[in-house]
């Protein structure tokens, strides 16, 4: 423990950085468009990635449809539900969720909860999110070329994706990779602005020990999501040369409706290499974010400082690198060496360590606090409930003897939706909940989100759980359709009935949630600057929602860290960041 | 994935180092008020966030770098490889690309001493030498072509291709920034510290590429098939 008192006459800690000449719009379009304040483009950015999360949530609805009713919708053909189950893995995982978390919370939190007026380099953070709207539109533009978008499944694995018989093998695998690219080149612009601003643009006395888990969170993230989205790159390139001209990186030999193709010697391991080095990070890209923002949701409407902060920033840190060391236990049925398998296993179970560090944590931060049961808290408690189920099914998963049978069914599915898709996506909702007040001024409304809360999350469980059952009866995913099967009994058709009437409830209450967003902009109670009397940094603005520039004439200065509740002494049960320490005040 | 596992290590022990620097050993969030002491380099001034942020993208750059060359040691194992004889005309463009480097580093000497003179005309020259690089580059895809090693006709002329073509595009936005920091220097008339800075950017990138550039022809006429060997054997 350190001196509880600090001499008053000490002068506060040098600036890290000096005063940065901020940029300023001149006109309507700088304001709202073409703005290069991180606040704007956070905005511009969620605005974006929810809408194609909509669409990306409407075909999940087509896929249903089609797998309770076979046949019944005429439109829903093998073409069609290919399409369908491509487009919303990869829209759902790139395209929003990484988009939302990093480019959306990232941009307008970092700045205001480190004490930043702006991110360091606001133009290319500007740039970034119009490179990220043109890689959104090219994969929707592949709805409207000769073939459509692509069927070859999220995985785009080759060389099916690019031959004949998979629907878009014309335009739409052109489109998708080319939008990819796109979106990893926009992303890198804004991956580097947010790592350079936590590191360079923190404000006195914001220490990296003092930073809320949720920049952690981001931060990790986005230190990972550039290590790994140039292994898409490098996979995304090749393969529009393998499709365009004809090289054989990925491709082997073979003979195609009967015509000999000219790809030679090719290995479509490769690609599944390079591709899942990527893709597994990309699962923590998303999850990391999430950890760092219940974090802080627990700690501020639990009143109580979070436990082991210490470890929860390593066990961040530990995630992330063992993240990057696991892709193989996606490819246990590609017939790679068993002492592959065993290390990926191994590693893969590793993971499991500081993930259930962080449970702990969280479980111990609620022992004895005093809960609010606010519409924030709900989710994030959803979230962790969520998250330990995902995570024990992939304890099953991480094993190759256990993956074998159970690779690719509804098992899987029932997994990765639950861990990354309903976890994560329950976080988002929490988080605007909870900073809607700082965005806007106003308070969204706490009964229609309670509804909104319960509808999504037993919802939720009403879809995911039973699918798991489905899994270990044997039902394949991504089949069209059934037909006559000895192993799927009857019953298991009902089953498929009752999760699609479901997931077509809870996806049109979430217009409950839209509802709520937008009639509380003009009708919301006012909130005040700090209506869940928090201590960090981004609620202790001078204006709300923050002016441009964050701060007013001068930058905040930081005194202790960002969980200072219930501190004994204290006038009110917190203590914010930037307020001056007081004598006989008790370190945490 | 040896080629993965090198770079890895090496960033993860740059990134644990910088950590352990910055201070995320220490308990601030335990401490109350004033941590001006906090700063190991405390009374230095703090890298300028560009040269932050240029660290940051060499990263990612070495990271595709990286991954390029995990794809060809990985490919070069399949029966069918067979890699196009190395057009001589690589040789003199590695010196260029050397001489650019020099050049560059030789301007930022000059810049140093606020001799404004010497920065243009060392930037020039780098700008000049980079340049007849990539002229020589295309040279020598021409004269594959015109040899019909087509990147269709086998995957080591693909990789050819796109591991030089890669790098190309990555000196030609590099060629941008210098073409951006000399007509700055012109603009000017004077050596002023962002202009410094723009400078030793150019000179660290221009590094980097050349490391890039003498991997990547070692690994293309050959004189890396050992490593294959020696991770294979490591591993077996």
């Amino acid at each position: 423990m350190t001196d509880a008192t600090v001499p008053q006459n000490v002068a506060p800690p040098p600036a890290e950085v000096e005063d940065v000449e901020l940029y300023h719009a001149h006109s309507w379009i700088t304001k709202y468009v073409f703005c290069q304040d991180a606040k704007v483009i956070a905005i511009q950015y969620a605005g974006t990635a929810i809408t194609v999360g909509i669409l990306a949530l409407v075909l999940s609805w087509l896929i249903r449809l089609q797998l309770a009713f076979p046949g019944a919708i005429p439109f829903i053909d093998a073409t069609v539900y290919y399409q369908s189950v491509t487009m919303h893995g990869m829209i759902m995982v790139v395209y929003m969720l990484t988009a939302i978390f990093l480019g959306g919370f990232g941009n307008y939190l970092i700045p205001l909860m480190v004490g930043a007026r702006d991110m360091v380099f606001p133009y290319v953070n500007m740039l970034s999110y119009w490179v990220y709207l043109i890689a959104t539109l090219v994969l929707v533009a592949s709805y409207f070329v000769p073939g459509g978008p692509t069927g070859a499944g999220w995985t785009l694995y080759p060389p099916q994706s690019i031959l004949t018989g998979t629907p878009g093998h014309e335009w739409g695998i052109i489109l998708m990779l080319v939008s990819l690219v796109l979106f990893i080149v926009g992303f890198t612009m804004g991956g580097l602005n947010y790592i350079v601003t936590v590191l360079q643009a923190r404000t006195r006395g914001m220490t990296l020990m003092r930073m809320p888990l949720t920049v952690w969170g981001i931060f990790a993230a986005a230190v990972m999501a550039l290590l790994a989205f140039p292994g898409l790159f490098v996979a995304g390139v090749m393969l529009l040369l393998d499709r365009t001209l004809g090289t054989s990186f990925f491709m082997p030999s073979l003979v195609e409706l009967g015509e000999r193709k000219d790809y030679v010697g090719g290995s479509p391991i490769l690609f599944q290499h390079l591709f899942w080095f990527f893709g597994h990070p990309e699962v923590y890209i998303v999850a990391l974010p999430a950890f760092g923002v219940v974090s802080d949701l627990i700690s501020v409407h639990a009143r109580k400082n979070i436990f082991g902060y210490r470890m929860m920033v390593w066990a961040i840190i530990a995630i992330g690198v063992l993240s990057m060391v696991v892709w193989g236990h996606h490819m246990y049925v590609s017939g790679m060496d068993p002492w592959f398998g065993f290390f990926f296993a191994v590693t893969t179970l590793a993971i499991a360590v500081p993930t259930a560090l962080k449970v702990y944590n969280w479980v111990l931060t609620l022992w004895h606090a005093d809960i609010h049961f606010t519409t924030p808290m709900l989710f994030a408690l959803g979230f962790l409930v969520t998250f330990v189920n995902g995570g024990i099914t992939g304890l099953y998963l991480g094993n190759v003897i256990v993956d074998v049978p159970l690779s690719a069914t509804l098992f899987v599915v029932a997994h990765f939706h639950m861990v990354m898709g309903i976890a994560p996506v329950l976080v988002i909702f929490g988080a605007i909940y909870h900073w809607y007040p700082k965005i806007t001024g106003r308070m969204m409304d706490e009964r229609l989100g309670k509804i909104h809360f319960w509808i999504t999350f037993l919802g939720a469980y009403a879809i995911f759980f039973p699918m798991h059952y489905l899994g270990v009866l044997g039902m394949p995913r991504r089949f069209y359709e059934m037909g006559e099967t000895a192993f799927v009994p009857a019953s298991a058709a009902t089953l498929n009935i009752f999760i699609t009437v479901t997931a077509l409830a809870v996806g049109v209450a979430q217009a409950i949630f839209f509802y709520n967003l937008f009639r509380s902009l003009k009708y919301g109670a006012p909130a005040g600057g700090n209506p869940w009397r928090a201590a960090s940094l981004e609620w202790q603005t001078p204006e709300t929602p923050p002016g441009h520039g964050n701060w007013g004439k001068h930058l905040p200065v930081v005194y202790r860290w960002p969980y200072a509740y219930s501190v004994p002494g204290a006038p009110e049960d917190y203590l914010p960041q930037n307020a001056p320490p007081v004598a006989g005040e008790h370190s945490p | 994935m040896s080629v993965m596992g090198l770079f890895f290590i090496s960033i993860f022990s740059f990134a644990m180092l910088w950590l352990a620097r910055q201070g995320v050993f220490a308990s601030h969030w335990l401490e109350e008020g004033d941590v001006a002491h906090y700063r190991p380099d405390a009374g230095k001034e703090p890298p300028p966030p560009a040269k932050v942020g240029l660290a940051i993208f060499l990263a990612v750059a070495g990271c595709l770098f990286s991954l390029l060359a995990a794809a060809f040691f990985m490919r070069g194992d399949a029966p069918d490889w067979q890699m196009p004889p190395i057009p001589g005309v690589l040789w003199l463009n590695t010196l260029l690309l050397a001489g650019s480097s020099v050049a560059l580093q030789l301007a930022l000497v000059a810049a140093r001493r606020a001799n404004v003179e010497r920065v243009k005309t060392a930037l020039l020259v780098g700008a000049a030498t980079a340049g007849l690089f990539l002229i020589g580059q295309i040279w020598a895809w021409r004269e594959l072509l015109e040899l019909r090693f087509f990147a269709s006709s086998n995957a080591a002329n693909a990789f050819f291709y796109l591991l030089t073509g890669a790098h190309a595009l990555h000196l030609i936005g590099g060629l941008a920034a210098l073409a951006r920091t000399t007509d700055r220097v012109r603009g000017a008339g004077r050596v002023t510290r962002e202009l410094t800075t723009s400078v030793e950017l150019c000179a660290i990138y221009w590094h980097f590429l050349l490391f890039v550039w003498l991997l990547m022809f070692a690994m293309l006429i050959g004189w890396a098939d050992g490593f294959g060997v020696i991770c294979r054997r490591l591993l077996s």
